[in-house]
């Protein structure tokens, strides 16, 4: 398989939310708005890449029956390494994500991807996958952050449509926007929203 | 590459060396981050303060905690040039929408609510979460309350008989917001006492600029907490 291939996949073809169905804890409970979602993305993007490489340079060395947990030791030391990082440089993001970051030790994609591909592949395909992989699942929940986020509270990252037009047009206007469609910053919004988006990706890719 | 075989020898020696790298690894990120970490958080605290008590920035604060019904209350005593300038208060109820809230209430020297916020709530998004300065400025209108003078020293909604208009469709959050205030007032008020009672006996300690020690008093009280869950 190319390396283009490899890394393109994670976005359309294998997508962890979309097609595989992966790691849906975290899709579902931190994409409130689309900053969350590009965050916990990103963060599970590294854990990814890192896991990848490192199980793949060692995967020679480790005996079969206690390959998972050293799989986990591996995975759950790089989401340490992103914990305390976040809380120290981005403690507002870190707050917003909460649980959920200490919880990408147990996201079925890293796990997955270490076992599926990083134990069975060379380190430098190893890497392209976890980014491709990463990169499609911060892709993944940004789209449904963001579609949360305009249909919930009609702002995009952060910045509040009708507001933000009223204040081009008039800088000193004291418009307040209207609520949005509150259902979708709730709970089950992510699973509307998640549900619309899956058939709009198999539409996209049939 | 061939695997290693799953003998008892080499399973052991290969986990330990992973977790002892892992170990070593970890020791060394914590180490970096340590210090930014405590930063964060202080730098937090003091933001949260400085919207209570105005210029809490520039001052010394000393911090106390006084336990009630199993939860901590932080009193932080901000002072600039050895004079008080107010007292702001992390305090919290249990009878929100969504369970817990905690409330940061400043009151200056005579106990007068200088002004407040919420610090952590899940109360609904739309709904109770206007008690949030970020949200709605409905809180503004308990700047400068004075419980003392209210009917029975108590903060109520104007529902239940006081002087506190509710969010409207958020009842339950007004309440516990109300009742966070006005546990912070009643441990206040009992600070004050304490204080000026200790002031006889013992000098004050002074804390340095920009330092945060903690020291922890127990205050044993009778639970009045019990009749507001009904």
């Amino acid at each position: 398989m190319n390396n283009l291939k490899n890394f393109t996949k994670g976005f359309f073809r294998e997508n962890p939310v979309f097609i595989l169905l992966l790691g849906l804890c975290p899709t579902l409970g931190v994409t409130t708005s689309a900053i969350n979602g590009l965050a916990m993305g990103l963060a599970t993007t590294f854990v990814l890449i890192g896991s990848n490489v490192v199980i793949a340079l060692i995967k020679g060395l480790i005996p079969d029956k206690v390959r998972i947990p050293s799989f986990i030791v591996v995975i759950a030391s790089f989401v340490t390494i992103i914990d305390l990082v976040m809380s120290a440089y981005v403690p507002a993001l870190y707050e917003s994500l909460g649980l959920f970051i200490p919880l990408i030790v147990v996201n079925c994609i890293v796990l997955g991807r270490a076992e599926a591909f990083a134990s069975k592949n060379t380190v430098f395909s190893s890497l392209i996958d976890g980014l491709g992989m990463g990169l499609g699942f911060a892709f993944a929940l940004t789209l449904l952050g963001g579609l949360r986020e305009i249909l919930g509270s009609i702002a995009i990252f952060n910045w509040k449509i009708f507001e933000g037009i009223a204040r081009l047009i008039n800088p000193a206007t004291d418009y307040t926007q209207p609520d949005g469609i509150l259902v979708f910053v709730l709970a089950p919004g992510a699973f509307f929203g998640l549900a619309y988006l899956i058939v709009l990706m198999k539409k996209i890719s049939k | 590459m061939a695997k290693k075989e799953s003998t008892f020898l080499n399973m052991t020696l290969t986990l330990f060396i992973i977790t002892a790298v892992a170990a070593v690894a970890l020791g060394y990120v914590y180490n970096i981050t340590k210090e930014p970490i405590q930063k964060a958080k202080d730098k937090k605290l003091k933001t949260a303060i400085n919207i209570v008590v105005p210029g809490a920035d520039k001052g010394t604060i000393e911090i106390e905690t006084v336990k009630i019904e199993g939860k901590d209350l932080f009193i932080y005593t901000v002072s600039i040039d050895d004079k008080i300038i107010g007292t702001a208060i992390n305090s919290f109820s249990n009878n929100g929408f969504g369970g817990l809230v905690r409330v940061m209430v400043g009151f200056d020297e005579n106990g007068k609510i200088i002004d407040s916020d919420v610090l952590e709530h899940k109360e609904t998004p739309g709904l109770g979460d206007k008690s949030s300065k970020s949200v709605s400025n409905w809180n503004e209108q308990f700047k400068k309350m004075d419980i003392s003078i209210m009917k029975d020293k108590t903060l109520k909604v104007s529902k239940d008989g006081g002087e506190v208009d509710a969010i409207t469709a958020a009842t339950i959050t007004s309440r516990a917001y109300c009742d966070a205030i006005q546990r912070a007032w009643t441990v206040y008020v009992e600070t004050i006492d304490d204080n000026s009672q200790q002031k006889e006996t013992t000098e004050t300690e002074i804390i340095e600029e920009n330092t945060l020690e903690t020291k922890t008093v127990d205050i044993v009280e009778p639970n009045e907490g019990g009749n507001d869950n009904e």
